[in-house]
């Protein structure tokens, strides 16, 4: 398979962030802490592989996020995301 | 921008299938019975989990394609041959038959009536899933803003709710439908005969002076060369949303 056919976007990922952060996050807007480009989560692209998940930024390939299944929990690296902007849940 | 993002806990709850609905020879929707569904707008996802008598679960994102004024949650599934969840979602699962689900997720993907048009959906294979949530529900809500849908399908018979497109198109004059297919044509089609490139975006899509909103659904390959065309047709970046469908769909 075409490694570029596993290239997703946030929307995928949506689920997975929802049960971490507990509320909708495709919306949420990230600064890549490479480029400093904000995008909305939705935007970014996802890599999903058996061991975890990666998210880099649709600007510059940056890695912003990682997370990975550990032990029936979540593992997340957030450190390629220099601020992240949620709404306020209402 | 998506504000107002709600606060809860996604919880699994079993659905019912009440009906089983053949679309193509490899793709068919399931009209689920939901006791708690909160409501979903056009766009949105929800999550299907299987699991086997050995406890062992698989999990998969779907679109949900009815809107959010039908009486069932509906996904429709292509199935995937070596997939470990849409065979099962395709050729076994029944009306009667029950599975778990959560949703609805996701809030960037989406289009409700209120957000206007010109609306240009652009759509490759079940990528149309997502964008026929948003038809149905503009037809639901008498949205009457020009909208077009630029769908590609391999072959006539792989088009997914054609009669259905053929049918809301016919009824209302402000919906144009333009199928293109790459793999084959019904003799007689005067239809595109190819990829979606340039040209076919130049004549189809509202110009970009009209401020149309794009969403466009598919493989990735296809969604990020049409949304490169579209900017490159003076889209600008926050009028084009997209949406890859990925493999991983098994």
């Amino acid at each position: 398979m075409d490694p570029l056919d596993m290239r997703l976007d946030g929307n995928a990922a949506a689920g997975m962030l929802m049960d971490i952060f507990g509320q909708d996050m495709t919306g949420a807007l990230t600064t890549c802490a490479t480029c400093h480009a904000e995008n909305p989560v939705g935007r970014l692209l996802v890599y999903a592989h058996g061991m975890g998940t990666v998210i880099r930024c649709s600007n510059c390939g940056n890695v912003q996020m990682k997370v990975a299944l550990i032990r029936g929990g979540y593992g997340v690296d957030l450190r390629g995301v220099r601020t992240l902007r949620i709404w306020r849940a209402s | 921008m998506e504000r107002g993002a709600v606060l809860r806990r996604l919880t699994w709850q079993l659905a019912e299938v009440a009906e089983v609905i053949p679309e193509t020879a490899r793709v068919r929707s399931l009209a689920l019975r939901v006791s708690a569904w909160p409501g979903h707008s056009p766009g949105q996802h929800l999550d299907v989990r299987l699991t086997a008598e050995d406890g062992y679960q698989a999990q998969r994102s779907y679109s949900i394609a009815s809107a959010p004024e039908d009486a069932h949650v509906a996904i429709t599934v292509e199935k995937i041959d070596d997939g470990e969840v849409s065979p099962y979602l395709v050729d076994e699962l029944r009306t009667g038959d029950r599975l778990e689900i959560r949703g609805p997720i996701g809030g960037y993907f989406t289009w409700t009536a209120s957000d206007g048009g010109p609306l240009l959906l652009v759509a490759g294979g079940s990528g149309v899933v997502p964008l026929m949530a948003m038809l149905r529900h503009r037809a639901a809500a008498g949205y009457a803003g020009p909208t077009t849908l630029l769908y590609s399908s391999r072959t006539f018979e792989d088009i997914i709710y054609r009669a259905e497109l053929d049918r809301l198109a016919a009824a209302d004059p402000s919906l144009r439908v333009v199928h293109t297919l790459t793999r084959g044509q019904p003799p007689g089609w005067t239809g595109y005969r190819r990829r979606f490139d340039r040209d076919m975006l130049a004549e189809v899509a509202p110009p970009a002076g009209t401020h149309a909103l794009a969403f466009v659904c598919g493989p990735t390959r296809m969604v990020e060369s049409a949304a490169e065309i579209l900017t490159g047709l003076d889209y600008p970046a926050q009028r084009i949303k997209t949406e890859r469908f990925g493999p991983t769909g098994g």
